[in-house]
């Protein structure tokens, strides 16, 4: 398989694409910085934000009960998959029983995560994503590339070829309102003709049983209230206590998403429409496992924003496909190795460790310092990748003899001063790929440290 | 079963019980209200109009949507020319150009409105429908999304919703365009209670 700092450089090697990828990303950090400015109490909403996300997470069980309680109450079928694959049998379990054939869904990277569209097109049930990224990238044949913006990674000449392709717009058309407005017409026709919605959930209310799903566009509604049976896939962690927290949690998410306010629409769905059917699925996949996990429990927190990608620097100059995970980004780097320490040991390098993703976070988790910690592990367990360790063994050496220490140093300040490129930057030093040796200081501290105060 | 399996794995693996925080009362000038209201509402793409009496309701219905040849409305004020009530499957509501209805309670914040199912009249109507109005009274404004909570009950109805504008997107190359799956416009008619 391919590493991330492979796809990285392959990303990296169309400069104009990088660049531009790279400002997009910034852009909407920087509509974040602006929306958060305007709320004085910010910082205190995202320390409730994650405190309360912690008093949820140390009673799951009981809140997971209550809200299973209360939403059949509610008249609502709730059903508890343990993995991606009984995820994707009791979906499809539902479908059969109402001999659905259409189905449109509302952006969810929970059903990413289990595979569910492959799983329900190989049984001949034709799935539609209907937010408009979701939409391109399911034209296109490709994973989502951001969690809010899953098509950030295209551009618009792109996407207008896509569509000439498959909804017949005009050749060479690329306005982006002459595009979202064919793939409304186009979806409109889809919806109308859906037999059931499934849609992801953004918040899930113990006390009252219900769900709520943010959305811009509409999407998830139009799907929900025009078919009659409507389907909630939701992870254990998107329990909430009760109603009043969502007041904090909908105050934080937008606002750290794209720089809204909040969202267009903010659902909350408690009971099935007069003659349909509502079910919610809750899945663990790996979730209870991550719960147990002490250092990196706190992942669990997230609320799928994107602000931490949008920040990373790494995230915005490799692209989200370089990851190979749903979830790429700081957050999916701190989630993969719980997966799979061997298939993702390569992405808690994926880091400069530099902290933004931790400051920008609105549930306050600590991911450079998991990314961190990961690292420790991924080296404890042998899974680090090969130049790393060739280097750390090297670095093991030098540091441990101090002479050597100081001979290598002064050769390498001469070295980097004095040799031509090519002897500098070749296959031996994997560092000064996609990096720059720093300007070598004439002496080393220790040097200066001799001649300017020890004499004193 | 499933169910057992993840409640125990849960109890096996979760952290010591942590306090649930409370959240303190974050509130600004009252006066601040009606401004802010609708600073968010234009920010977010819709407009607002204030009107003084329900009389003249109509009269902006036909001002707001001149092109309109199917309007539905959850309003007494407001006729419209479909009949809610005996719409059966929601479908039948594509061809609505405008539709009209009553919000509860107005967030200055974000320019949020609540509005439950029994206010749209039909729940897929303030999405189906190309263009929107929400009818608000003044008094109902409050100042952030904590205050709005507590005032309304999520599940009063079995549908409930905030809605902060006219549908949108900026999926391609993050140009905003107004009008995605949703209405194409929303106009907020600020109409005091009479009451
Ligand atoms: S980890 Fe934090 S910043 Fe990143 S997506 Fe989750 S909530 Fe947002």
């Amino acid at each position: 398989m391919k590493q991330h700092a492979d796809k990285a450089a392959d990303f990296l090697r169309n400069e104009a694409r990088a660049d531009w990828h790279d400002e997009a990303l910034w852009f909407v950090r920087a509509k974040r910085d602006k929306a958060t400015h305007g709320v004085p109490e910010w910082e205190t909403l995202r320390e409730l934000a994650s405190g309360i996300k912690e008093h949820t997470l140390s009673n799951l069980d009981g809140y997971l009960e209550q809200f299973e309680a209360n939403a059949r109450q509610n008249g609502v079928y709730v059903h508890w998959a343990s993995n991606a694959a009984e995820h994707n049998s009791i979906v499809h379990g539902i479908l059969i029983a109402h001999e659905v054939k259409r189905l449109v869904k509302s952006k969810s990277m929970l059903t990413e995560e289990c595979g569910l569209n492959e799983y329900l097109a190989e049984h001949g049930i034709e799935v539609v994503d209907t937010d408009l990224g979701e939409r391109i990238i399911q034209l296109k044949g490709e994973p989502p590339s951001h969690i809010v913006m899953p098509a950030i990674h295209l551009k618009k000449e792109e996407v207008g070829e896509l569509f000439h392709e498959k909804l017949q717009t005009e050749q060479g058309a690329s306005d982006p309102k002459y595009l979202t407005e064919a793939a409304r017409q186009h979806l409109r026709k889809k919806f109308l003709a859906a037999q059931a919605a499934l849609t992801g959930v953004n918040f899930a209310i113990a006390q009252t049983g219900g769900v709520v799903v943010c959305t811009n566009e509409g999407n998830a509604d139009m799907g929900v209230h025009l078919a009659p049976l409507q389907i909630h896939s939701m992870g254990i962690e998107k329990v909430i206590p009760r109603a009043e927290h969502l007041g904090v949690f909908t105050r934080l998410l937008a606002r750290s998403a794209t720089g809204q306010p909040i969202t267009i629409y903010t659902s909350h769905y408690h009971r099935p429409k007069a003659g349909g059917e509502m079910h919610i699925v809750i899945v663990d996949n790996g979730r209870s496992a991550q719960l147990g996990r002490q250092g990196y429990r706190n992942a669990l927190k997230c609320i799928r924003c994107g602000a931490c990608m949008n920040t990373c620097p790494i995230y915005r100059r490799s692209g989200g496909h370089s990851y190979g995970y749903t979830i790429p980004g700081p957050i999916g780097s701190i989630l993969t190795p719980g997966i799979s320490l061997e298939r993702y040991s390569n992405l808690p390098f994926a880091s400069t460790l530099c902290g933004s993703c931790s400051d920008v976070c609105p549930v306050k988790i600590n991911i450079h310092e998991q990314l961190y910690n990961w690292r420790q592990d991924i080296a404890k367990a042998g899974h680090l990748p090969v130049a790393k360790k060739q280097g750390m063994r090297w670095a093991g050496l030098v540091l441990a003899r101090p002479k050597w220490y100081g001979a290598f140093g002064k050769l390498a300040r001469w070295a980097i001063r004095r040799l031509p490129r090519f002897m500098l930057y070749n296959s031996l030093n994997l560092w000064g790929k996609g990096r720059d040796l720093p300007e070598p200081p004439e002496q080393s501290f220790k040097e200066w440290y001799h001649k300017n105060r020890i004499k004193k | 079963m499933s169910k057992d399996e993840i409640i125990a794995a849960i109890r096996k693996n979760k952290p010591a019980e942590t306090a649930l925080p409370s959240i303190p009362a974050f509130t600004y000038a009252q006066g601040e209200l009606l401004p802010t209201f609708i600073t968010m509402v234009e920010a977010g793409g819709g407009r607002v109009i204030e009107a003084s009496s329900p009389d003249e309701l109509p009269a902006l219905a036909s001002t707001l949507f001149p092109d309109a040849e199917i309007i539905a409305s959850s309003l007494p004020e407001i006729k419209g020319n479909v009949r809610l009530s005996d719409i059966g499957q929601p479908q039948k509501l594509e061809p609505v150009d405008a539709a009209v209805i009553r919000g509860q309670l107005g967030v200055a914040e974000n320019g949020a409105i609540w509005a439950s199912e029994a206010d749209c009249g039909h729940r897929v109507l303030p999405f189906i429908t190309q263009h929107l109005a929400i009818v608000l009274a003044p008094e109902d404004l409050v100042c952030n999304m904590h205050e709005a909570y507590s005032r309304i009950q999520v599940n009063a109805t079995g549908f409930g919703l905030f809605i902060a504008g006219p549908s949108k997107t900026a999926d391609i190359e993050q140009s905003l365009v107004i009008g995605a799956q949703g209405a194409r416009s929303l106009a907020v008619i600020l109409l005091p209670r009479t009451d």
